[in-house]
């Protein structure tokens, strides 16, 4: 089996714009940045400001995505930049892609409407398609498509080997990162850009979580705070790329991934935790914990760690950018494969244990 | 017989299949009906179609489901599809072994939500998103939020079926389900399972879906014949027909399968895939990357262009499919390609989407099976710009050993599968 190690890191959220800006953010700790009103009573953590041309240099290309999109192609130009791959075509034309999204964004104007109108519609089901054949503009679809992020990628950034889209929330980002591992470490491929992307400050989102009572509605606390006061996630805005292969320069090395899902039930989540801990091997000198803070699985999670990691410090990705679903997992290695890379860590476990389903491990050494 | 491929890796045989469409449930009706050049193309009755531009699908309307809606609807085509395809393998129904891989469309919360949300939220006036939130605050619609995630229908397979491991739910748009046997044969030769259950299933025939491919042109509006709709490689085509779908395969490593005596039904021997950054809903003009795919299929499996005997086309029924499939497999087969059977399940059960390629996959293995190939119907008027012999209407008897089946899809992912007999 070939080594498997992180040669590109690109990563946005509301901590700020690359590597750097994030582990500066974890190393001076504090209250994140988050937005309590655009939401309200749901506070999220908003990405920073950010220059798309300087990754997605077309407008048309900006326009045909929509926010989740442009968020995963723009960390994806930040990881082939940081790989030193951006400009190398050949290298980018047998680049394997795997993302790891959930897709939707509706027109929230046209929804309302719609549904404001239906309730006094002569013939409901006509009336919904007259409004949809006339108000959806066309190419929403192809922004609301789980696939098309891997789509605008290619189109953007030239990376073209081939890709396929995972879907199911965080699960869905450490099984990305495991099959482009297991494919590198195999021999079947060489290199790989891997990551996820999402869009918090959406009504859409926001709403199929309220439904499952998940959302924390109170201001800003840790993730570690939340379950004596009930539990709850704040949604992040943020992507994040890595590029993957079995050459030199690396941050880090990816020494194993493993994943589960566990019949969640009290214990479960301890239980799996330790489990792959345990699969992987780890004894790590830091952790990055995908934490929720939804009560229960959150406090699981900090005792298992208690076991797997005794003193280690302990840092969540959700107090850093906030909780980024399909993407909270890639953010997590990132992080990890910077602080090995800067010499602060020379073993590092990260966490994801979804907020519903799925349980995570990826255990990061120095390459 | 080696059960080793020729680069070493364990050779992956399919060893029970399953599908469900709008021909029927079951593979004996499907292929009883689509070798008998039946349509499963029919008005819309589930919904009202007044004010649409194509008012004809393939839907599956025998599938009651509670709340109706496009994952409840796929979960069950899955569901049905996978109890043949295990049961026939003769693997457990309750602890599978191997892990899932499942192609499944893109959920999201529909209209009957949306507007049950509207109701409870009591708003009178203008309703927005945060009525909705308001309604959703009050906990009576807790059950949503799992209905309407996108790994729950994997993960509900998973759980019925008791498979291994975290199931991976994936989306390649209209390759999905290729891209889903591609999974299981790469972890069956990298050796992490001796079997994998892969899975495509769609069930998105909803006002919404509809409207938006619509909206982008893409469909049939020849709605007047439903059962004449869909013309793959026909002059008058004009777009494709919707069809709804599942099927699933069970995957086993040839060694293991053999050594506890199961049936053997052919083999997954080549897999290729192509990104196209061309553009987002067309495909290169040139063709490259939908002949990489097939040639990198064929490499994969070992073969020669002159060994496949038949080829399961994508044949969307669209100008722009059509054409570019036919200039590719021109590409790669050269002159041999005006005599190399090529025929479009999409003529009789539209486009199942996210389940093509599995469901295509399952008709590519009958035909190797059967020694029949299933027609391309509603080949009246052919297209002097594409010549080829789609097996017009009427199945056709043949000594197949080697099929390839096609897959191309928005957004630039084509895979290509190559299924065998026999391994070379």
């Amino acid at each position: 089996m070939r080594d498997v190690v992180i040669t590109g890191i690109g990563l946005v959220s509301g901590a700020g714009e690359g590597l750097e800006a994030h582990l500066a953010a974890l190393a001076v700790g504090g209250a994140p940045n988050t937005d309590a009103t655009a939401f309200e009573p749901f506070p999220v953590h908003p990405v920073v400001a950010l220059e798309w041309d300087r990754q997605i240099p077309k407008k048309s290309d900006q326009r045909q995505m929509e926010a989740w999109q442009r968020l995963g192609c723009y960390a994806a130009g930040l990881a082939l930049d940081a790989a030193g791959a951006k400009d190398d075509a050949a290298l980018k034309g047998r680049m394997q892609l795997i993302v790891s999204a959930g897709g939707g964004e509706r027109d929230y104007a046209v929804d309302g409407q719609i549904l404001t109108g239906l309730r006094q519609a002569e013939n409901p089901g006509v009336f919904l398609n007259e409004r949809l054949m006339g108000d959806l503009r066309p190419t929403l679809f192809l922004a609301q498509l789980s696939n098309l992020l891997a789509g605008n990628i290619s189109i953007v950034h030239g990376v073209t080997g081939a890709s396929r889209t995972f879907m199911g929330e965080e699960s869905s980002g450490v099984d990305a990162l495991r099959i482009a591992r297991e494919r590198i470490a195999s021999g079947q491929d060489d290199i790989f850009l891997v990551g996820g992307a999402y869009n918090a400050e959406r009504a859409d989102v926001l709403l199929i979580y309220e439904m499952g009572g998940f959302l924390w509605k109170k201001p800003y606390a840790s993730v570690w705070e939340r379950p004596a006061e009930g539990g709850g996630m704040i949604l992040g805005s943020g992507a994040c790329f890595l590029v993957l292969e079995s050459r030199a320069k690396p941050l880090a090395a990816v020494a194993g991934i493993a994943s589960d899902r566990s019949r969640r039930r009290a214990g479960s989540v301890e239980e799996a935790l330790h489990a792959l801990s345990k699969q992987l091997g780890a004894k790590p000198d830091v952790v990055l914990s995908g934490a929720t803070g939804i009560k229960g699985i959150t406090e699981e999670e900090q005792a298992a760690l208690k076991d797997i990691a005794p003193g280690v410090p302990v840092h969540a990705t959700g107090n850093l950018v906030g909780h980024t679903m399909e993407a909270q997992a890639p953010t997590g290695v990132a992080l990890a494969a910077g602080l090995i890379g800067e010499g602060r860590a020379g073993e590092a476990l990260v966490t994801s244990i979804g907020h519903w389903r799925g349980e995570g491990a990826i255990r990061l050494i120095k390459a | 017989m080696a059960l080793r491929d020729r680069q070493g890796r364990p050779l992956v045989a399919v060893t029970g299949m399953g599908v469900v469409t709008s021909l029927g449930q079951g593979k004996d009706d499907t292929w009883a009906a689509l070798t008998a050049g039946k349509s499963g193309i029919h008005r819309i009755n589930r919904f009202p179609t007044e004010g649409l531009r194509t008012t004809i699908a393939g839907t599956i309307d025998h599938v009651d489901v509670e709340p109706f809606c496009a994952p409840m609807l796929s979960e069950r085509l899955a569901m049905l599809a996978a109890e043949e395809a295990v049961g026939q393998s003769g693997l457990s129904q309750e602890s599978f072994p191997g892990a899932l891989f499942m192609a499944v469309p893109p959920v999201e919360m529909e209209w009957p939500q949306r507007e049950a949300l509207a109701e409870a939220s009591g708003q009178t006036g203008d309703v927005t998103y945060k009525d909705l939130l308001k309604a959703a605050a009050t906990g009576r619609f807790k059950p949503w939020h799992d209905l309407f995630i996108f790994g729950t229908v994997a993960d509900r397979v998973a759980d019925r079926f008791g498979t291994r491991g975290s199931p991976i739910s994936l989306s390649t748009a209209c390759s999905s389900g290729a891209t889903a046997i591609q999974l299981g044969v790469e972890a069956i030769r990298r050796g992490e399972a001796d079997a994998a259950l892969c899975i495509g299933t769609d069930g998105s025939v909803n006002p919404e879906s509809l409207i938006r491919f619509s909206l982008l042109s893409a469909l049939s509006t020849q709605n007047d014949n439903p059962e004449g709709a869909s013309k793959p490689f026909s002059k008058n085509r004009d777009g494709f027909v919707m069809g709804e779908g599942g099927a699933a395969l069970v995957l086993e490593n040839a060694e293991s399968a053999k050594a506890r005596g199961a049936t053997i039904l052919g083999y997954v021997l080549g897999c290729g895939e192509k990104g196209d950054g061309f553009h987002r809903t067309r495909s290169s003009p040139d063709g490259m990357p939908a002949i990489t795919a097939i040639r990198q299929a064929l490499e994969d499996a070992g073969l020669s262009p002159d060994d496949i005997d038949y080829i399961n086309a994508h044949g969307t029924s669209t100008p722009e499919n059509d054409k570019m499939e036919a200039m590719s497999c021109t590409a790669v087969f050269g002159e041999r390609m005006a005599n190399l059977p090529i025929s479009s399940n999409k003529s009789m059960i539209g486009h199942t989407l996210t389940a093509a390629g599995a469901v295509e996959a399952v008709m590519s293995l009958l035909t190797l099976g059967t020694g029949r190939i299933p027609p391309t119907i509603n080949y009246q008027v052919p297209d002097p710009a594409i010549p080829l012999d789609v097996v017009p209407n009427m199945a056709r008897d043949a000594k197949v050993t080697y099929v390839l089946s096609n897959s191309f899809g928005f957004g630039g992912q084509n895979t290509c599968l190559v299924f065998g007999a026999e391994p070379k």
